[in-house]
């Protein structure tokens, strides 16, 4: 149909109101998602704002809105702090194994494994932190009240089944690890072959070159890594909902029978029996929990942009 | 003359090198560690897990001690963060091999043809129950997100690489793009909720809901994968089609999106890998039934994730002739349905790397 007419220098109409239909349809795509975007804003304070003001009894164990979203607000961070306090050490410690310390052999099945870790739906982590680690860390729990008491962060009692907002945040570091060790790892890969090698001419040992050449190189790119696991853990529903059997308090305490709900797993968890009133109170927990990964999210990426402009200059 | 030659001398008697552990020091000291931790485990009776802090420990210590005092402290100091690298990595290897290992020993005795092919309708405590109506759920529900978001990422992709270079709109495109990976899973199920809710009133709940919130967080990691596979097309390619006089979008058509085709399928089914087990959105609009639902655009709809987590939270009764100590009903059926779940997402993952090694961007 085309064919014949693109041979002729004349019939150049046809093909370029195909190629501004293409055109129009690529750009249609670009924009429909940033109208999702907004469209996930505008319908979440739509369904949510009228929540803020509802009666008390919609708030239990509190009163008003504030109040009860900073509780939960207190508690994602807490658990989410908890898992980047454990799973960055380990992230880091990987991605410098895959890309500086690993035989070849070695290096690309540990970087695939981890890849697999991260396609485990987080269900399952749910189930395997709710039934398997909270049962295996009670001990751990129970050593930590004894010996360790006097930090507030272990004061106890330990609870007995395990399922403390210590095991929530064991569960969400595994879950995280892949994202920040795939990040980090990239990076630490890309550090100029030539900064390493003066570094080791210069009679560096291997953690030097490590610590002058690559780390500098990499610093922003751990940075966003970091923030971008975070905002991972910030929103992960399932296990925290799973694993924690939680009430909206604030305390320090990660091993005790009283635990500090998130705002997704509460969510989760008191979304199966919400009357509507209830309903737009949750879902205006949800805007907040929005908000707030949002500005995590978009923090990361703009370090994460200006480094790169940085190194194409 | 005597005084150089002694000079030279002296030179040739200092070490050039300086002293450095032999090449089986770790694998010594790794011996040591394990066969004392061994001994202190047995006697003071110890588990697996405590024996083997105790030899991580023995080891992370030990072998740094002992290069202080024959290399120095910098030598000791690069040991230490290499045992600790190592260490990390160990103990980084442990919860997959753990995790994978519960779902089998738990899973495996549930699954049979019935579990595959009955529903939940009217199982009461420990009938033979099933999954049926949640493989369907999870098939339907993540086939009509595959649907919405690969187009739209594929054209959003193509307007990056192809139209929108260096403009304003495409920076902020990718930007959003990047930003919106991290939209937590839930949110993007109450969006769907609220934009149902708003049109259907409180109470609607359907599987296409599902999708769309699904599709919200799947329309980014198509982008983010289409882009990357499309900006490695050479541009060669495209310059040589376009001298030939084919218009950009038939260049587009016929030269790019096949030459990159092994990838963007590769990049599509790790997507459809990341949402298939999504349970947080699918919990909050697509609900729970114990029945077969094949509509998508009515009544609730359970998935394979939703159908586990259920199965945890309402395990049923233990029947009233169980022995005692024996777990609910909906327990050993929620490992069941996790071990299926694990299999098709592994599955895809494994396809999806095959395809994207067989049909790799050919460079050169």
């Amino acid at each position: 149909m085309t064919t014949t007419t693109e041979a002729e220098p004349q019939a150049t109409p046809t093909t370029q109101r195909g190629d501004r239909i293409f055109a129009g349809l690529a750009r249609g795509a670009g924009l429909f998602i940033l109208a999702a975007l907004a469209a996930v804003f505008i319908f979440l304070a739509v369904e949510g704002l009228p929540g803020i003001n509802k009666p008390a009894s919609n708030y239990a164990p509190l009163d008003s809105f504030l109040p009860y979203v900073g509780r939960l607000l207190y508690g994602t961070i807490f658990a989410a702090l908890i898992a980047l306090a454990i799973a960055v050490p380990f992230a880091l410690g990987i991605a410098l194994f895959i890309s500086h310390y690993a035989p070849k052999a070695l290096a690309v099945p540990v970087a695939y494994v981890i890849d697999l870790l991260a396609a485990v739906p987080s269900v399952v982590f749910g189930l395997w932190g709710a039934r398997t680690l909270s049962k295996a860390l009670v001990p751990a729990q129970q050593w930590m009240d004894e010996h360790l008491g006097f930090i507030p962060f272990f004061a106890g009692p330990a609870s007995v089944t395990g399922k403390t907002v210590l095991t929530a945040g064991v569960v969400l570091a595994i879950m995280i690890l892949p994202i920040i060790t795939a990040i980090t790892r990239e990076i630490f890969a890309q550090t100029p072959r030539l900064h390493e090698e003066a570094a080791l001419a210069l009679g560096a040992t291997r953690w030097e070159m490590i610590r002058y050449a690559v780390f500098p190189y990499a610093k922003s790119g751990m940075v966003s890594a970091v923030m971008l696991g975070l905002g991972r853990a910030l929103g992960e529903t399932m296990a925290v909902a799973m694993v924690l059997s939680a009430s909206p308090v604030v305390t320090l305490n990660m091993i005790s029978n009283t635990n500090p709900a998130t705002i997704a797993s509460n969510i989760a968890s008191s979304f199966a029996e919400a009357t509507p009133a209830k309903l737009s109170v949750l879902i205006a927990t949800g805007l907040v929990l929005f908000a707030f990964t949002f500005a995590v999210n978009f923090a990361a990426r703009a370090v994460v942009a200006r480094s790169e402009r940085r190194l194409t200059r | 003359m005597s005084a150089t030659e002694t000079r030279v001398g002296q030179r040739a008697s200092l070490p050039l090198a300086a002293p450095r552990l032999p090449s089986w020091a770790p694998g010594l000291v790794a011996a040591v560690a394990v066969g004392a931790a061994g001994l202190l485990a047995l006697l003071a009776g110890w588990g697996i897990p405590a024996f083997a802090v105790v030899t991580a420990i023995l080891f992370v210590a030990g072998l740094p001690l002992w290069s202080a005092s024959v290399e120095g402290r910098r030598g000791a100091v690069d040991r230490l963060m290499t045992a600790l690298v190592w260490t990390a990595f160990g103990v980084a290897v442990v919860p997959l091999v753990w995790l994978i290992w519960t779902v089998l020993d738990n899973g495996l005795p549930e699954i049979n043809m019935q579990f595959l092919t009955f529903d939940m309708r009217n199982v009461v405590s420990d009938d033979q129950g099933g999954i049926y109506h949640a493989i369907i759920g999870t098939l339907l529900v993540t086939a009509a997100a595959a649907i919405i978001s690969v187009p739209v990422g594929l054209f959003c992709a193509i307007y990056l690489v192809e139209y929108g270079k260096g403009t304003r709109l495409a920076r902020w495109i990718t930007f959003l793009v990047d930003v919106m990976t991290g939209i937590p899973s839930i949110v993007a199920g109450l969006f769907a909720l609220a934009l149902f809710v708003l049109i259907f009133g409180p109470q609607i709940r359907l599987g296409f809901g599902g999708s769309v919130a699904l599709s919200l967080l799947m329309i980014p990691i198509v982008v983010r994968s289409t882009e990357e596979m499309l900006r490695l097309v050479p541009d060669d390619l495209r310059e040589a089609s376009y001298a030939l006089g084919v218009p950009k979008w038939r260049t587009i058509m016929k030269v790019v999106l096949p030459t990159s085709l092994g990838g963007i399928i590769t990049g599509v089914m790790l997507a459809i890998a990341r949402v298939i087990g999504e349970t947080a959105p699918l919990l909050v609009i697509a609900g729970k039934t114990d029945s077969v639902n094949f509509n998508l655009f009515g009544e609730r709809m359970t998935t394979l994730p939703v159908y586990i987590y259920y199965s945890f939270t309402q395990p049923g009764t233990v029947p009233f002739d169980a022995p005692p100590g024996t777990e609910a009903p909906g327990i050993a059926r929620a490992w069941g349905a996790a071990l299926v779940l694990i299999i098709i997402v592994m599955a895809l993952n494994l396809i999806a790397r095959a395809v994207g090694r067989i049909f790799a961007v050919k460079k050169g």
